[in-house]
């Protein structure tokens, strides 16, 4: 049994915030669930997975977010609960539904949680996700707390039920990944039955069909529920004040900035002159709320992540109610008192406080701060990300930036997201030229295959993941066979969504529920569509290479390499070595090879490490994954390789 | 239960390392330990992409009284426990101040571009001496070569976790952790984790009678 699922209420656990979100769905009564990994979103659906069969939920990791969302709203549509969880980005993916989701109404209480990642702590991107509630005109929740985590998101499906829409639940990493006690509450023991009821009129919200025409009216009818929420939102016990009657400086926040804002008047020791308003349901805003504590000064100061979202529309707001209540000043994002790029820290909204209200404060002395500096900068050279010891990807982008070297026509690869985004640095060669959505690379690649017409003749590569590849790469391949686009796509498969956690995807024969499931094959849908496709382990370089160069240099449109390995950090691989390595001390002539120190200058696995004493490349064991690979790169053929004995 | 209260609230501790090195595990279990101790506690890290190879620091902050952020402020690290030598340099540059107590494991994991001869790591002289001249106190503990003895690198964590019950500034012991790892790892890894813990315990101990 999971601690997720203990029935006593009033007991307290210590949960990440992704977890406090699935202990709140639990809580009411949650059927369905379903997602697309990416961080820092993952854990909501992988806990649930985990206490799907106890509790008789139906989870799923669905394709891509658009698909998940799909899923989810059809058990809405049948009067169950759902719950659809996905990065930031991935409500951009589901948003054409979203719309059309939004003009429909649902049923059953769904929530949407989308999880934001201000400073793009594992993103390519610090997107806003609370526009998309305004833009499809939903509500808006933002848990400030963990406990208020679990609280918001059971009561985000009693409200979804009684105003019959969907409720978007915005999280940040530092919500999501961070972790707290709560106290749990009641799991009910109601069950429900579905049934999907379209013999109703058309208007009807419970029993007609759900289809967004007539969509003026419906449109209405949407924007009259927004009214509605307004009225909810005023008396929302996830709106607090904590301060004096009439502060100096009201701040207005929400989410994680809540915390950090909490502190810095603490430190400050400003609980007498700030006034403190936490806001949790934060589109629409509640206007009486507002006008209430505009009312205690005239200067303001918004503290949020990432965009000036609160801020512009407490501004809209106070304009609305200038007579009512007067002329403010506001600090914020549009001002430059807070950055507008990147997260905030308990030390940003210090220093915001600090400028405004003129105050004095160093959080250490200035000697100690140099020599910490200092240090540092002597002492604690970067860590740039690299791909693992054993890493496949390592692998496959030294063959490919081989293959284009020897190619020497300036060729390319077009990225994708993943951990292999990575290959922009040199832990992938900087083979890696773009990066933006999930499946742009393909897309961007078939762009870049049709200009041989406009005297382009570099050499056009894309990769992607295998669980990207079903996400969202295969429009794009159909698309640049069709076309006819001169591309070579290598699909990095290593047999999981490796990055946030070997979540599976339509490749793996194994559902989240761990049922034996039909897996979809890449290779054979990549025959299906028109390519010309080959199939080749990664470890080894040589015949890669080989293939590499080969399928470039075949002028029949789009080509597609599906490289075989799997994470050296998966389940099947982990803690298990294929070969013994060692560097034989006799053969690597270290730095009079002449080859550079090509190991671990060049190769750069970390597992191999350079002996500045001997001067001579060693294997650290603990690291090593016993790929085996470097002994194929080692020009001397110092490094051996032995086969682990079976046991 | 009403929790003892700490000689700093909030207390913050910081744990440090590379991707990889069992930190954020580390962090579960301690702060587990303390949760059953009655404490308020929030745990802040960071991981996804830092599981590749880059630094990886997770914020402790316990308190008798109230649940805090899951970040701690500049200068506000109380105790640093680094599960790589260099990270607890990297982390008194922000949380550091002349207080502050370090627990460092001494096993180097060497930066790609030190591998590559971009950068140099410091000799282990040079990380003692800024170290002490950062820190109030600083215990440098070989945990990774203790837990290659006990047959398994990664238990280097838990060594850490039991050299930090055994400084005193927190009330947990061994048998707080004997309660946390047996509802919380497979009973195969139960033996292993009690071991390397009294070890770390045993290490401080000795340390601390030095010291004396």
């Amino acid at each position: 049994m999971s601690y997720l699922t203990d029935k006593e209420e009033g007991t307290s656990y210590l949960v990440m915030g992704n977890e406090a979100i699935v202990r709140g769905a639990l809580e009411a009564g949650v059927n369905v669930a379903s997602g697309y990994p990416g961080t820092p979103s993952s854990e909501i659906i992988d806990s649930l997975a985990k206490v799907a069969s106890e509790l008789d939920l139906y989870v799923e990791w669905s394709v891509n977010e658009k698909v998940a969302l799909e899923v989810a709203a059809a058990a809405s549509f049948a009067k169950l609960r759902a719950l659809c969880a996905m990065k930031q980005n991935g409500v951009d993916v589901a948003s054409d539904f979203l719309l059309h989701l939004a003009g429909t109404g649902t049923r059953g209480g769904i929530v949407l949680v989308a999880c934001d990642d201000p400073g793009a702590l594992s993103s390519a991107n610090e997107g806003e996700s609370r526009y998309f509630a305004r833009m499809m005109e939903i509500p808006l929740l933002e848990p400030g707390n963990f406990q208020e985590a679990k609280e918001m998101t059971k009561w985000a499906f009693e409200l979804s039920e009684e105003i019959r829409q969907i409720v978007f639940v915005r999280s940040v990493t530092r919500i999501s990944h961070a972790s707290g006690n709560i106290t749990y509450g009641k799991l009910p023991e109601k069950k429900r039955r579905a049934e999907f009821k379209y013999d109703g009129l058309i208007l009807d919200p419970d029993e007609g069909v759900m289809v967004s025409p007539p969509v003026g009216w419906k449109h209405q009818r949407q924007q009259e529920k927004v009214k509605k929420v307004r009225e909810m939102f005023e008396e929302s016990p996830f709106n607090t004040y904590q301060g004096p009657e009439r502060p100096d400086l009201l701040l207005i926040t929400s989410s994680a900035c809540y915390l950090y804002s909490r502190e810095a008047i603490s430190i400050l020791g400003l609980e007498d002159r700030v006034g403190l308003l936490k806001l949790g349901t934060t589109w629409p805003l509640p206007p009486k709320l507002l006008t209430k504590h505009l009312l205690k000064t005239d200067r303001v100061m918004i503290v949020e992540e990432v965009l000036p979202f609160l801020e512009d529309h407490v501004k809209i707001l106070a304009a609305e109610q200038a007579f009512e209540v007067g002329v403010k000043t506001f600090y914020g994002k549009n001002d430059g008192t807070l950055p507008m790029s990147g997260e905030l820290n308990p030390d940003l909204v210090i220093a915001a406080l600090s400028t405004v209200l003129g105050i004095d404060y160093a959080p250490v002395s200035e000697d100690y701060e140099q020599s910490a500096k200092l240090f540092a900068s002597v002492g604690a050279p970067v860590r740039d990300l690299v791909f693992c010891a054993g890493c496949p990807h390592r692998a496959s982008f030294f063959s490919i930036h081989n293959a284009l070297e020897l190619d020497g026509r300036k060729g390319f690869v077009c990225g994708d997201i993943g951990c292999y985004a990575m290959a922009n640095r040199p832990t992938g060669y900087r083979t890696l030229k773009t990066l933006h959505a999930m499946g742009s690379g393909t897309g961007v690649a078939s762009g870049f295959g049709k200009m041989g017409q406009f005297g382009m003749d570099q050499p056009i590569l894309a990769v992607c993941g295998d669980s990207t590849f079903y996400h969202a790469v295969m429009p794009a391949l159909v698309n640049a066979v069709h076309n006819k686009a001169d591309i070579t796509l290598v699909v990095m498969d290593n047999s999981g969504t490796a990055m946030t956690g070997f979540q599976p995807h339509p490749g793996v024969a194994r559902n989240a529920l761990g049922q034996e499931v039909p897996g979809v094959d890449i290779a054979k849908i990549s025959e299906a569509i028109g390519a010309r496709v080959e199939i080749r382990d990664p470890f080894n370089v040589q015949e890669t290479r080989e293939t590499l160069n080969n399928l470039i240099e075949d002028k029949n449109g789009a080509k597609v390499l599906v490289l075989r390995q799997a994470c050296a950090l998966s389940p099947q691989r982990r803690n298990k070595k294929n070969y013994d390595v060692r560097v034989d001390q006799t053969i690597c002539v270290g730095e009079v090879c002449g080859c550079g120190r090509f190991c671990t200058r060049i190769f750069r696995c970390p597992g191999i490490i350079w002996n500045y004493e001997k001067k001579r490349a060693e294997i650290d064991e603990v690291i090593c994954a016993g790929c085996g690979v470097c002994a194929d790169v080692c020009p001397q053929g110092a490094i051996i390789r032995e086969d682990v004995p079976k046991r | 239960m009403k929790a003892k209260q700490l000689s700093k609230d909030p207390f913050n501790i910081i744990i440090t390392g590379v991707g990889g090195q069992g930190n954020v595990m580390a962090s579960r279990i301690l702060s587990n330990m303390l949760v059953n101790k009655g404490y308020f506690v929030t745990i802040g890290e960071t991981f996804g992409a830092s599981q590749r190879g880059g630094s990886v620091i997770s914020h402790i902050r316990v308190s008798s009284r109230s649940a805090w952020g899951p970040l701690v402020p500049k200068g506000r690290g109380d105790v640093v426990v680094t599960l790589e030598p260099i990270e607890a340099i990297r982390v008194l540059a922000h949380y550091g101040n002349p207080a502050v107590e370090v627990l460092a494991n001494t096993r180097a994991v060497y930066p790609a571009s030190v591998t590559a001869g971009e950068s140099t790591y410091p000799t282990f002289e040079e990380i003692k001496e800024m170290l002490k001249k950062l820190a109030a106190r600083v215990w440098l503990i070989d945990a990774t070569d203790e837990a290659v003895k006990l047959g398994n690198s990664i238990l280097s964590n838990i060594i850490m976790m039991g050299a930090l019950s055994a400084v005193g500034h927190l009330p947990i012991d061994q048998d707080d952790f004997t309660a946390v790892i047996s509802r919380t790892l497979p009973l195969d890894k139960i033996a292993d984790n009690l071991q390397a813990f009294a070890l770390g315990v045993g290490m401080m101990k000795e340390k601390r009678r030095q010291e004396r």
